[in-house]
């Protein structure tokens, strides 16, 4: 019910322009929707809650058997091929196999996103199971995941801690090896949060003592942003900044130029 | 174009008869020029049809021009910016330049068109003139210089020749001097060499400023740090341009420390400055699993298992390694300056 | 040589005498009148006004960088009104949500004002921007023409310098503009400049100390890069450019080779009108180009990169393409090239790219004095060669231009890497060895294309085109005919100057100097594999043997 009610709001904004009231009713219809399915869903479910754990558990121990145990082991330790994932939390396992990153495909200087393999509940079952073997960091609260945050904080932020890898723009970039840092401009906010939370790969953890969630949060409306604005200027290019630019000047500016100047000099019929 | 019709010969080959041709091969089994080809008539020429319709066509272009102008005009009015909507600054600045570039391209296009298809276009003939004037002329200048040197006394007086020579070049020095004052009597020196840390301050997170726990920075993680009090400094760019520092946590094993340097992390911990010895990017780009630093400008790659030392591209030194412990609270700080001048090399670095 | 004039040169326009007096031309006439009664300007437009330009794409290329120049000009002067060139730090609180309440220069948030709150600023800043890339761009076109058809043999060598000068000015020009914004991407650009000036040995500390007033990144950069941008570049920059166009009017264009044309001639279209209007109108159409691009095209989002600040950086920091290949020089110098010379440190890895980068410079700036001390050839050159038919000259071009795009290509190795799915170590190593074999191997390669090139127009000036018809002779045997040029058109494939090395002969003095035997080597690199243009004898005899196949 929660999850149903943003992406309703989100369409709504879509829409254009409105009044400054309807944001503000807006919001009281999502926070009572959102506050009243929760309350009703913590109600009458907390004695089927447990029960379903415990057989989300067993279902996804058996995807794991046969999907994941070859290479990380029948009780998720670990081999020369791949990490232990005890203690990896669900919110690992959601980015990896939610991103179809795993199962992993072919051994390559990094694992790349692909096709998601399962369901949601099958992602949902096998994160369970994990998240039972040890404690892990949880799949981040939707409340996290709204874009609402503040973009100026959420940019400034970004800046620091990840334009690094993924450009300014979050176009991504190369790292050593043939890895790189992926593009993040079609990447949902969960998953987003979920790789800050985690470090997948190469990237770095950025723990909720280094970056508080609220922070998360503020980096996830930075990127909803830029996702929603189309660049002011016109095309992007990208955003590969001065190279993209150059090649642009180059082909299409001084390629239709030089066209011109053709023209100009040919004699007329 | 007075000279069109002279026929045979111009001053240029006469010229250019008498001097060296170097490698130039001159022969007389040349084959000769045909001259020009006979004039080939346009449809415009041959057809007043075609003439009239050339004719609107060019008008036609005018007057898109005037169109793309006004809607150029009528798009600044009618989409203004909408202060905080990125997208009005978007139609705003496309709009206005269709029209713009349609002014531009109506009057580009007719004019050229009009050039083309209905002024005269025949091939004219203008001849050149040897570049160098003509004897008589350049005996003319040679005489001015001769009777300004005789007037002058130039060349006789020698005193005045070689004082004036000697105060042209002493004149423009001053100006060389008066540009000292670009920057402050400091010596650069010396404010290379040393940063804001010192024993006891305070790693702060970037750029928020916030104090860092050493059981904050779990495995894997990479703080961007500042030192304590950057934030409220009058430099504050200057200082942190030498004093930003990347702090990770490796399993202590996986570090090779060498002598001496045992006691500058903080149970695996470490501190090195961001600022790369190349030319001074920020080297920034920490993977967590090969413990990989690579500067995003010029692709230098340092192994932080080994202290920082450069595995890849044109960086010569390490990134120097900030000793770091905890205080009394638990937070990490700095035990001391850095061992060494942060960033790019510069002559006097060691000296 | 006989010029037969009256064939292509029609009778001069008829004159205004013959149109009846209007009230359009009777203001036309006093104005003249009253304008040449104060400033003699009637000599100026006889003098000029019928000149002529000879009609070929490649001789539009100046133009293109002259008119975008203009337009920088213009969308400038509308920028200055806006831009506050000050690094006093303000907190931004303008239209662009993602940067609201962050502190930045006054450089920046003014920059952001004019793309977020002036209407269309930020359509002629992308004016600005682009025509700067075309400009540049153009430029280098231009150069090339010019070095390719040797057109920068005497009487231009001057020329060349003067625009070999303007072309160091546009670099000049366009990287102070773009540091202007005091961004993150340009303010890393200023890093590197601070990082490499420091490099240089002895003086460079100060240098750097002197350049940033202070420690970097100062507060004085954006200011004094403001001057030199908009007040001392642009000056010297106008200056440069008349004297070029005024050194263009004195040599006259150059032209290709042509039926009637000659060294002593210049054939085309005259200044008025129909170069006037070509010339009027391509500027227009420039700008119009500029224009669109700017209004489809983002350049430079200043606002995703946000104010300068020494600790964060993006991935993918490049600087604007023109500068591309002293960044690419950087990037391809192998670890550890840095040593200690006593207590001092010597930055190698600094110095050799700016040493490479001066040197290429200073090659371009200095070919056309080489070439003519290679040929010894003191006569005056105004048909343009065809590439082909100066092959030394040719592939040292290529070489130069190979050597220039393996820096420029070095410059964006990560996105190359990324793009192409290869390691960034990988395509720096290849490129390493590129900037090394590849000039050799593109000179090799453009020289037997230029030789071959002249070899097939040698067969078709002698033998004719294959037509493509076929006929069956009395015996049975198949042959395709082909057919003979035209006088015009063969003279297009045969007029060029031919060359031969030197003799090596004693001076004077019955000696042989060591000059004179470099000179002799030179010119032996440089027209040993001539191939001769087909001579009249050959010719002759070519039509001999033909007319007797015919009989």
């Amino acid at each position: 019910m929660a999850k149903t009610a943003s992406p309703s709001a989100r369409k709504a904004r879509a829409t254009g322009r409105r009044s400054p009231l309807a944001s503000v009713s807006l919001l009281v219809i999502g926070l009572l929707a959102t506050g009243g399915a929760y309350a009703m869903f913590t109600t009458s479910a907390t004695a089927e809650t447990s029960s379903q754990v415990t057989s989300m558990v067993s279902q996804g121990q058996k995807l794991f058997a046969a999907n994941c145990a070859s290479c990380h082991g029948m009780n998720a330790q670990g081999s020369s091929a791949a990490p232990t994932l005890i203690g990896v939390g669900a919110a690992s396992v959601d980015f990896q196999v939610g991103t179809g990153r795993m199962p992993a495909a072919a051994t390559g200087p990094q694992i790349a996103k692909k096709a998601v393999q399962f369901t949601d509940s099958q992602i949902a079952a096998l994160a369970a199971y994990v998240a039972s073997l040890g404690p892990g960091p949880a799949i981040p609260e939707p409340q996290y995941l709204t874009g609402k945050g503040n973009v100026a904080t959420g940019a400034e932020l970004f800046r620091v801690n990840c334009a690094m890898c993924h450009n300014v723009a979050g176009a991504g970039g190369a790292l050593t090896q043939g890895k790189y840092a992926p593009n993040l401009h079609s990447v949902s906010a969960k998953h987003i949060y979920e790789a800050m939370l985690t470090g997948p790969q190469s990237m770095p953890v950025f723990n909720d003592l280094n970056i508080t969630p609220q922070d998360k949060a503020n980096i996830i409306s930075y990127l909803t942003y830029l996702n929603k604005n189309p660049s002011p200027g016109g095309l992007s290019l990208g955003d590969l900044g001065p190279v993209s630019e150059g090649l642009f000047v180059w082909i299409f500016a001084l390629g239709s130029v030089v066209a011109i100047t053709v023209w100009l000099t040919a004699k007329s019929n | 174009m007075a000279d069109q019709g002279t026929g045979s010969g111009t001053d240029v080959e006469k010229y250019d008869a008498a001097v060296p041709t170097g490698t130039g091969i001159v022969t007389s089994d040349r084959i000769e020029n045909p001259g020009f080809e006979p004039v080939r008539l346009r449809v415009s020429e041959l057809d007043p049809k075609k003439d009239k319709a050339n004719e609107r066509r060019v008008a036609l272009m005018f007057g898109l021009s005037m169109i793309g102008s006004a809607g150029a005009i009528a798009a600044y009015i009618i989409f203004p910016i909408v202060p905080g909507d990125p997208g009005s600054v978007r139609t705003n600045t496309f709009l206005l330049g269709l029209g713009l570039a349609l002014g531009l391209f109506g009057i580009g296009f007719g004019a050229v068109h009009w050039a083309k298809s209905l002024m005269d276009g025949h091939d004219l003939v203008e001849f050149r003139h040897g570049t160098r004037g003509s004897d008589a002329t350049r005996a003319k200048a040679a005489e001015v210089f001769h009777l300004g040197n005789k007037e002058s006394g130039i060349g006789r007086r020698h005193l005045i020749r070689n004082t004036l020579i000697g105060a042209l070049v002493f004149f423009p020095l001053p100006g060389i001097v008066v540009f000292r004052d670009l920057a402050p009597a400091a010596d650069p020196n010396q404010l290379l060499k040393f940063t804001m840390w010192k024993k006891g301050t305070r790693l702060t997170k970037d750029p928020s400023g916030v104090p860092i726990k050493a059981s904050d920075v779990t495995l894997g993680s990479v703080f961007h740090v500042i030192p304590d009090g950057l934030n409220d400094l009058p430099d504050k760019l200057e200082q942190k341009a030498k004093a930003a520092v990347l702090l990770m946590r490796l399993k202590p094993e996986d570090l090779h420390v060498s002598k001496g340097r045992e006691s500058w992390n903080y149970q695996g911990i470490i501190a090195y400055s961001k600022i790369c010895t190349h030319v001074g990017c920020p080297v920034a780009l920490y993977e967590q699993q090969t413990h990989h630093l690579l500067c995003p400008c010029h692709q230098s790659t340092f192994d932080i298992t080994h202290e920082a030392e450069v595995i890849f591209g044109p960086a010569n030194r390490p990134l120097p390694q900030l000793p770091i412990t905890i205080d009394s609270e638990g937070y990490l700080v700095a035990q001391s300056d850095f061992h060494e001048p942060v960033g790019p090399s510069f002559w006097e670095r060691k000296h | 040589m006989t010029v037969d004039t009256t064939a292509a040169a029609a009778a001069p326009a008829t004159g205004e005498s013959d149109l009846p007096p209007t009230t359009g031309t009777r203001v036309t006439n006093w104005a003249a009148n009253y304008i040449d009664e104060r400033t003699s300007i009637s000599g100026l437009v006889k003098e000029l006004g019928r000149k002529i330009f000879p009609d070929h794409w490649s001789f539009m290329l100046g133009e293109v960088a002259l008119y975008s120049f203009v337009v920088i000009l213009l969308s400038g002067t509308f920028l200055t009104f806006f831009f506050q060139p000050s690094m006093a730090v303000v907190t931004y609180n303008g239209s662009y949500a993602p940067l609201k309440g962050i502190q930045m220069s006054t450089a920046l948030s003014s920059t952001l004002n004019i793309s977020f709150d002036v209407r269309g600023g930020l359509l002629l800043r992308q004016v600005h921007h682009w025509a700067a890339l075309l400009f540049i761009a153009a430029i280098g076109l231009h150069m090339l023409r010019i070095y390719f058809t040797g057109a920068f043999r005497k009487p231009r060598e001057i020329n060349w310098i003067i625009g070999f000068v303007l072309f160091i000015l546009a670099l000049a020009e366009g990287f102070t503009g773009y540091s202007l914004p005091d961004d993150l991407l340009s303010g890393n650009g200023l890093r590197i400049i601070n990082g490499m000036v420091e490099g240089i040995p002895v003086v460079g500390t100060w240098i750097d100390y002197l350049l940033f007033g202070g420690e970097f990144p100062g507060t004085a950069i954006i200011g004094r890069f403001y001057s030199l941008h908009i007040l001392l570049l642009p000056a010297i920059l106008v200056a440069a450019l008349g004297a070029h166009m005024v050194l263009l009017i004195v040599n006259k264009h150059t032209q290709f080779a042509g039926p009637g044309r000659t060294e002593g001639n210049v054939v085309g279209s005259p200044i008025m009108p129909v170069f006037a209007a070509k010339a009027g109108g391509f500027f227009f159409i420039i700008f119009g180009v500029i224009m669109l691009t700017a209004s489809f095209v983002t350049i430079n989002p200043v606002w995703l990169y946000g104010p300068y600040d020494p600790s964060p950086i993006s991935a993918g920091t490049q600087p604007d393409w023109y500068i591309g290949f002293a960044d690419g020089a950087l990037r391809l110098v192998p670890p550890h090239w840095e040593f200690m010379l006593g207590p001092y440190t010597v930055s190698m890895n600094i110095i050799i790219p700016i040493l490479v980068l001066l040197v290429l410079l200073a090659l371009v700036a200095a070919y056309p004095f080489f070439e003519a001390w290679v040929t010894g050839d003191k006569r005056e050159h105004h048909i343009a060669d065809r590439p082909r038919n100066a092959p030394t000259r040719t592939a040292i071009g290529a070489a130069g231009v190979t050597f220039y795009g393996v820096l420029w290509a070095a410059a964006s190795s990560d996105l190359i890497a990324t793009h192409f799915m290869l390691t960034v170590e990988s395509v720096i190593h290849v490129l390493q060895a590129l900037l090394i074999v590849g000039p050799f191997i593109s000179y090799h390669v453009a020289k037997r294309i230029c030789i071959a090139l002249q070899k097939k127009d040698r067969e078709v000036a002698l033998h004719g085109f294959e037509s493509g018809r076929i006929v069956r002779l009395p015996g049975g045997e198949y042959v395709e005919v082909h057919e003979q040029l035209s006088d015009y058109e063969r003279w297009k494939l045969v007029s060029f100057d031919d060359n031969a090395p030197i003799m090596l002969r004693p001076n004077k003095d019955g000696k042989i100097t060591a000059g004179a035997r470099l000179r002799a080597r030179a010119s032996n690199w440089f027209f040993e594999d001539r191939i001769a243009p087909v001579s009249l004898t050959e010719i002759e005899q070519q039509h001999h043997e033909h007319a007797a196949v015919e009989s």
